[in-house]
C-alpha cells in the first residue's frame, strides 16, 4: 500500500471535513450541556431534519445559499419550540429525564422522517459554484469540501466574539458557571436558556444541512453522528467549547486515517481513543473534573 | 384489594411464579408470551442498575447481546452437547464484558456514564459486525441448536412454543428469585442508598465504585441470561442485538413498566411488546407511537404503569422493597 504523505494528504483533509461537522455538532451539544446540564440525544434527528429541511427549501427557492441560511434557522426555531415546551418541564429533576424525554423525541422524529419522506434517502447536489475541484498547489479538492470547512471555522469564530464580545455572551458564560449567583444579580436565565438551547439546535441544523450535498439525507443519518459527537464531547471534556473543537477535529483524523489504513476499523477507533483517553484522563482533554457530576 | 397487595407484596416471587404459570394463555400467542418473559428479564437486569442503584446505562444492549452471542457461539460454533453449558456461556460472556466496561464506564458519574454505556455498546456492535467469520455479521450468527434437556435422566424436549416457554419460565423464576434475595440483603440496601444519596453512602464507609461496579456485574448477567434465552427462542443471533436501538428498547420498557419497582420490568416488557404487536398491524411505523408514548410518561408518568398504580394502592403491613 503507498502510505507516502502525498497518498494520505487527501484523506487528512477528509478528516477534517468530517471534523467539521464533529465540531458542529459537538459545540452545540456541550454549549448546551454546559449551561443546562442536559444531554440532548434528540442531537442527531436534528441533524437529520436539517438535511432534509435543505433538500425541502432548495427544490422550493432554488437557492442553496437560501436553502443553507434559512434551514438551520428551522431547526433553531424548532430547538427554542423544544425548550419551551418539553424541557423546560424538566429542571429540577434527575439530568437523566432529558436524556431519556430526547432518546425518545429522537424516535418519534425518526420515524416521522421515514414516514414523510420513505426509508431510502434524497440525494442533493452542492450548488454549481462550487461543484468542481480547487487546486491548492500539492492536490485538488472539492471546492464544496474546502466550503465546508470555511464555513465552519467563519461560525465558530462568530460563536466565539458572540460568547466572548456581547453581555449576552457574558452572561451564557457566566450561567454555565454559576446559575445561582446570576439569578440573585436579576438575571431571568429562562431567556438564556432558551436562546442557548435554540442556538444548539441551529448548529445541529447548520451541521445537517452542510452534510446534505456530501452524504445526501436519510432518516437514520443522525444516529451513528450523535452517538459519535458524545464520544467527541467526552473526549474534549464535557462543557468545555474549546474542547469540542479539539476533539471533534482530532476525531475526524481519527477516522479519515483509519479509513485508508484499514477501513474495517474506522469506526472502532473512535471508540478505542474514547476508551484510551478515559484512562488517562477520566475528564477529558479540556474537562474540568466534577462538572455535572 | 387491600388483603391482596399485601399479600402480593409479602410474596412477591410466589405471586410472579403464579402470574407467569397461566400468562401464556392469557396472550394472542404463546411465542409472545416468551418474548415478554425474556425482555421481562433483560429488563429486570437494566432495572438494577437503573431503578435500584440509579445509574443510567444508554447500553445494555452490549450485555444482552453478548449474552446471546455467548449461548450462539457456544452451540453453533463450538458444538457444545448441553444446553445448560450452553445456555451459561452467555451470562458468562455478559459478565466479563460487563466487569470491564463497567470500569471504564464508572470512571465517570451522572450524565457521561450514560453516554459512555452507550459508545461501549456501539463499540461491541462494530466489531461483531465487522468480525463476520465469528459471528456472522449482518447476516446474523444462524444453526443455533436447540437441544433437549437432559436432567437426572430425564430427557425433555423443547421444540413446541409451550414447552419452550415453560423453559424459559423456571429460569426466569430463579432469577427472580435471585434478584428477590440481591434486593433484601444488605448489599441491596446499600444500592439503594447510593441511589438516594452517594455521597452519603460513601460517608457511611462503604466502597461505593465497588458497590456499583458488583451491581452493574449483577445486572450485566441478568441481561446476558435473557440475550442467552433469546438466541435459544430464535435459533439466531442478529447483530442488532449489540444495537442502541436494543438498549433504548430495555429504557423504554423499564420506564414505562416502573423503573425501581420490582414487578415493573415485566409490566413494561408486556407493555411495549404486546402494544408493539398490536400496532405492527395497522402501521409500519408503530415505534412512532410508542416514542410519543414513551415521552409522555417521562413528562407526566415518571413511575411508570407499575409505581403510579403501587403508590395508589392501599399498602399493607409489609415492609422492605415496595412490590
Amino acid at each position: 500500500m503507498d502510505i507516502s504523505f502525498a497518498a494520505i494528504l487527501p484523506q487528512i483533509f477528509t478528516g477534517l471535513v468530517l471534523g467539521m461537522l464533529f465540531v458542529l455538532l459537538a459545540v452545540g451539544l456541550s454549549l448546551i450541556f454546559g449551561l443546562m446540564t442536559v444531554v440532548n440525544f434528540s442531537h442527531g434527528a436534528l441533524y437529520m431534519l436539517g438535511a432534509y429541511c435543505t433538500v425541502f427549501l432548495l427544490t422550493f427557492t432554488k437557492s442553496f445559499w437560501v436553502a443553507l441560511v434559512v434551514a438551520p434557522l428551522i431547526i433553531g426555531a424548532f430547538g427554542l419550540l423544544m425548550e419551551r415546551f418539553l424541557i423546560r418541564r424538566l429542571y429540577g429533576r434527575s439530568p437523566d429525564d432529558p436524556l431519556l424525554l430526547t432518546f425518545g423525541l429522537s424516535l418519534v422524529l425518526v420515524e416521522t422522517a421515514k414516514l414523510i419522506w420513505g426509508k431510502i434517502g434524497l440525494t442533493l447536489d452542492p450548488p454549481k459554484e462550487l461543484g468542481g475541484v480547487v487546486n491548492l498547489g500539492f492536490m485538488v479538492f472539492p471546492a464544496y469540501r474546502l466550503f465546508v470547512i470555511a464555513v465552519t471555522l467563519a461560525v465558530l469564530i462568530a460563536l466565539w466574539a458572540f460568547l466572548t464580545r456581547t453581555n449576552v455572551g457574558l452572561i451564557i458564560r457566566a450561567g454555565t458557571r454559576d446559575p445561582l449567583m446570576v439569578r440573585a444579580l436579576g438575571i431571568d436565565l429562562n431567556r438564556i436558556w432558551l436562546l442557548v438551547f435554540g442556538i444548539g439546535c441551529a448548529l445541529a441544523g447548520l451541521a445537517g444541512a452542510l452534510a446534505g450535498p456530501m452524504r445526501g439525507a436519510y432518516a437514520e443519518m443522525g444516529v451513528t453522528m450523535v452517538i459519535e459527537s458524545f464520544v467527541v464531547i467526552v473526549v474534549g471534556g464535557m462543557g468545555s467549547l474549546l474542547g469540542a473543537v479539539v476533539a471533534g477535529i482530532l476525531m475526524g483524523q481519527v477516522v479519515g486515517i483509519t479509513t485508508f489504513l484499514a477501513p474495517k476499523l474506522a469506526e472502532i477507533m473512535v471508540f478505542v481513543v474514547m476508551a484510551l483517553v478515559l484512562l488517562v484522563r477520566p475528564s477529558g482533554i479540556f474537562g474540568e473534573a466534577g462538572l455535572a457530576e | 384489594m387491600a388483603a391482596l397487595s399485601a399479600l402480593v407484596s409479602r410474596h412477591q416471587v410466589i405471586a410472579f411464579g403464579i402470574f407467569f404459570a397461566v400468562f401464556p394463555f392469557l396472550m394472542p400467542y404463546q411465542a409472545l408470551a416468551s418474548q415478554v418473559l425474556i425482555f421481562g428479564l433483560f429488563a429486570l437486569g437494566f432495572n438494577l442498575l437503573y431503578g435500584y442503584t440509579g445509574l443510567l446505562s444508554f447500553g445494555h444492549a452490549a450485555y444482552y447481546g453478548l449474552g446471546a452471542y455467548g449461548t450462539g457461539l457456544a452451540l453453533a460454533k463450538l458444538k457444545v452437547g448441553s444446553i445448560w453449558l450452553g445456555l451459561a456461556a452467555g451470562p458468562a460472556l455478559a459478565v466479563l464484558g460487563g466487569a470491564a466496561i463497567g470500569f471504564f464506564c464508572l470512571r465517570r458519574r451522572g450524565i457521561y456514564f450514560a453516554m459512555l454505556t452507550l459508545a461501549f455498546a456501539q463499540l461491541l456492535y462494530f466489531i461483531a459486525f465487522h468480525l463476520a467469520d465469528v459471528t456472522g455479521g449482518d447476516d446474523g450468527l444462524r444453526g443455533i441448536p436447540l437441544l433437549p434437556i437432559q436432567l437426572f435422566g430425564w430427557k425433555i424436549d423443547l421444540e413446541g412454543s409451550l414447552a419452550f416457554y415453560y423453559f424459559s419460565f423456571v429460569i426466569v423464576w430463579l432469577a427472580v428469585a435471585v434478584l428477590k434475595r440481591i434486593l433484601d440483603s444488605p448489599f441491596g440496601a446499600v444500592l439503594q442508598a447510593i441511589r438516594e444519596n452517594g455521597d452519603r453512602a460513601s460517608a457511611c464507609g462503604y466502597d461505593v465504585n465497588r458497590v456499583k461496579h458488583l451491581s452493574f456485574v449483577f445486572s450485566a448477567f441478568f441481561a446476558g441470561l435473557a440475550g442467552g434465552l433469546d438466541a435459544l427462542r430464535l435459533a439466531v443471533v442478529p447483530v442488532e442485538s449489540l444495537y442502541w436501538v436494543t438498549s433504548g428498547q430495555v429504557v423504554m420498557m423499564t420506564l414505562l413498566g416502573g423503573a425501581g419497582t420490582f414487578f415493573g420490568p415485566f409490566v413494561g416488557a408486556g407493555t411495549y411488546l404486546v402494544l408493539g404487536d398490536r400496532l405492527a398491524v395497522f402501521t409500519e411505523r408503530w415505534p412512532l407511537v410508542i416514542g410519543l408514548i414513551f415521552m409522555a410518561f417521562v413528562l407526566f408518568l415518571p413511575k411508570g404503569i407499575w409505581g403510579t398504580l403501587v403508590d395508589r394502592l392501599p399498602r399493607g403491613q409489609s415492609a422492605g422493597v415496595k412490590p
